[in-house]
């Protein structure tokens, strides 16, 4: 019955206050919908600056390919060799080719031509695959010239599973979910405590009859709510505005989602009962939170890390609720491995929690 | 509110008064000293777009000498690690469960098919869609082995054209080389604009602003008065920054610490005008904390191009990252390490971070004024 009032308390101050309840969905939206479709690593627009000393056919043929070619954007043609350095270095294309005058008759002769191409090192993710694409051309074309044509036939066929297109977005949106999500829970409950005890009402609580653990669960119910709804809500969007295929299971999918809660709440409020002020609260969040996302698998993939690193990405909820959203979004991951992503983020929810606990039990006294 | 003007003896009080304010509070250091070097640590660590060793299954159907052969080749690259099978349905579970990242099929007549080129592709690659950026790795470096492997086997007759390429400014391609000083601008944004949201709405929040207010020192005053102390710590945070890129994780600094300077400093003015603009709209540490990482990290990670490249945004889009000041200052700063001072490229880039500032600057004003009236 005390927990109940604490509970209906805790939710009037947290959730019915029109501008914070308001900054909980409005601009985690937004950012959902703006932020996701930044994050491409296809390589598009290249701009290519390309300097043709030889007047030939053969080059021209080449350029006119590199130009038609769907990922490049402008091509630059200039007459000296210093232009393309000066628009490497200023940054104004990504890649400068250089063909030096005795392309054609090289090419003519059956001679092997070789074609420089200077790629901007600061860029080397998109110069990489800008390469690629390059040597693809350069291959075809190489290819027609000396009549040994592979017949038109590739030598690999390759299919994409669960999503065919590569279409980035059904990958990144699930991913934003969970970091926003991740931060109102942290940023809610991490407050919840320091607030009390910088605004003096902490002193309050100590005088009433409820007990620590009473304390610590009216304290995260709000944000358990939050974070609950804001999953859901972002999923629906997700899947009903982005057009996501939802193949896995969705009540697993809500199982872990509450998990996911669970943990986000126990780690806002050990920091909360750690921290004196609120904005030490929110510093520690950050503090906390940019970390998991770094880890999480989000940006770059985890197993680029180094093993130790590896390791401590098993202690960030976000990188296990990360797992089994992209596993149930696009493609059916088995139960079992949605268990095996499921159980640390009970772990890491009851240690936090239990910590939580003790500290507020120790500052009680 | 009569007699204002502005009164550089004043500002100096004032600018004494805040930077006690900033020493005493032990949040302000750690924030400026410990926050950065942890990011660093975790965005050098953790950020890599260097793939290898992608977990792959290579599904031998055949009992050819060749299809062995091309097996070994999947086996031999750095690129891959195999898991071989023999029977698809083995590695295809691995791929769902997501223990693998794709597989590759040698197919049973694959010594048939390498003989006639008619009789369709030599293999079969599969990827895990669910991840688009390495399914496309998988796919690109799976069509790359066997070329390879055919063009050696047939001979390997040099290509009738070939591409020398060269990557300037950083020759071996070290992807930390590109991330670590993109990474000092984002990290920079946090500490810039949430220091600020946070300490300004903190005394909103609390009421000292009022008190603060009341006395004779113009609006204008007070502001800068806040600012200058945070502005002292950010340059250090940079300058710390800077000195574990280049010392403890090897990125070259080819460019001058005075450029260094230059540019942290004009990119401060944006990021700290945006937490004042912050901390002027909402008077709460709450919504302040949440504004500042919604509108400074978030969008300065996801469109300054220090992990997704500009050019590949849908154009709306781009039109939008021309506001997010952490665009200038990735450019600038993997020039200043990695190529040097190329001024033609940073003085567009300071007037640019300089105008978003005066922008918020602007908006603050007109803010500030508004609050106090009412």
């Amino acid at each position: 019955m005390r927990l109940a009032a604490q509970i209906i308390k805790e939710m009037l101050v947290n959730i019915f206050d029109e501008q914070t309840r308001l900054s909980f969905i409005g601009p985690p939206l937004l950012q959902l919908c703006l932020l996701s479709y930044a994050a491409t690593m296809e390589v598009r627009n290249v701009d290519i600056a390309v300097f043709n000393e030889d007047a030939g056919r053969a080059s021209h043929e080449l350029v006119e390919r590199i130009g038609a070619a769907s990922f490049v954007g402008d091509v630059v043609a200039v007459d000296r060799a210093e232009t393309i350095s000066r628009l490497v270095d200023h940054r104004d294309v990504l890649v400068g080719i250089h063909i030096a005058a005795d392309f054609s008759r090289d090419v003519a002769a059956g001679r092997p031509a070789s074609v420089q191409v200077l790629i901007d090192g600061r860029r080397g993710n998109s110069g990489q695959i800008a390469l690629s694409y390059l040597q693809n051309i350069a291959k075809d074309y190489g290819a027609e010239l000396s009549g040994s044509g592979s017949g038109g036939m590739p030598q690999t066929e390759i299919r994409n599973w669960f999503n065919e297109n590569l279409i980035y977005l059904w990958f990144v949106i699930p991913g934003m979910a969970g970091i926003l999500v991740m931060f109102t829970t942290l940023v809610v409950t991490a407050l919840s405590i320091a607030k009390e005890r910088e605004q003096g009402t902490f002193d309050q609580l100590l005088v009433s009859p409820s007990s620590p653990m009473e304390i610590v669960i009216a304290k995260s119910m709000p944000a358990f709510v939050i974070a609950i709804g804001q999953a859901a809500l972002m999923i629906t969007v997700g899947a009903l505005v982005f057009d996501i295929p939802l193949a896995g299971s969705i009540p697993l999918l809500f199982l872990a989602v509450v998990l996911f809660g669970f943990s986000l709440v126990g780690i806002g409020l050990m920091l909360s009962a750690i921290c004196e002020t609120q904005q030490q609260a929110i510093l520690s969040v950050f503090a906390v939170g940019y970390p998991m996302i770094m880890i999480s698998g989000f940006a770059t993939p985890v197993e680029n890390m180094p093993d130790w690193l590896q390791t401590i990405a098993e202690g960030s909820p976000l990188k296990h609720f990360l797992v089994i959203i992209q596993g149930s979004f696009t493609k059916a991951m088995p139960p079992l491995e949605i268990f095996a992503n499921a159980w640390p983020m009970v772990v890491i929810g009851i240690i936090t929690l239990s910590l939580a606990m003790v500290i507020v039990k120790r500052k009680l006294q | 509110m009569s007699g204002m003007g502005f009164s550089v003896r004043r500002l100096g009080g004032l600018v004494y008064k805040e930077s006690l304010q900033v020493l005493r509070d032990p949040s302000a250091i750690l924030v400026t000293f410990a926050l950065p070097t942890v990011l660093m640590l975790v965005f050098a660590f953790a950020l890599s777009l260097d793939q290898r060793n992608v977990p792959i299954g290579v599904v031998l159907e055949s009992d050819g000498a060749d299809a062995h052969e091309l097996a070994a080749a999947f086996s031999g690259t750095r690129f891959f690690e195999v898991t071989p099978a023999r029977d698809r349905r083995e590695v295809a579970e691995l791929v769902v469960s997501g223990k693998l990242k794709g597989f590759v099929v040698i197919p049973q007549d694959f010594d048939e098919r390498l003989k006639e080129a008619s009789r369709g592709s030599l293999v079969q690659v599969i990827t895990d869609g669910s991840q688009p950026n390495t399914a496309s790795f998988v796919g690109t470096y799976a069509s790359g082995v066997v070329a390879t492997w055919v063009a050696h086997r047939d001979g390997a007759r040099a290509p009738a054209i070939s591409l020398e390429p060269r990557f300037w400014f950083n020759p071996e391609l070290n992807s930390r080389h590109f991330l670590i000083p993109g990474a000092i601008a984002i990290i920079m944004t946090l500490i810039g604009t949430l220091l600020t949201a946070m300490v300004v709405a903190r005394e909103w929040e609390r009421g000292t602003m009022e008190a603060v207010m009341s006395t004779p020192a113009t609006v204008l005053e007070i502001l800068l008065g806040k600012l200058v102390p945070y502005f002292g710590l950010g340059l250090i945070a940079t300058f710390g920054c800077a000195m574990l890129a280049t010392h403890a994780f090897g990125v070259p600094m080819r460019g001058s610490y005075f450029a260094l300077f230059i540019l942290s400093s004009a990119f401060l003015v944006p990021s700290l005008g945006q937490g004042l603009l912050i901390s002027a709209s909402s008077h709460s540490q709450l919504v302040a904390s949440q504004l500042a990482a919604q509108t400074g990290f978030l969008p300065a990670f996801m469109l300054s191009g220090f992990l997704f490249e500009i050019g590949n945004m849908p154009g709306w889009l781009q039109t939008l990252t021309y506001l997010i000041p952490a665009r200038y200052f990735v450019a600038s700063l993997q020039t200043v390490f990695l190529t040097g001072d190329v001024w033609a490229q940073f003085i567009p880039n300071i007037l640019a971070m300089l105008a978003v500032g005066a922008g918020f600057f602007l908006l603050v004003a007109r803010n500030t004024h508004k609050s106090m009236d009412t």
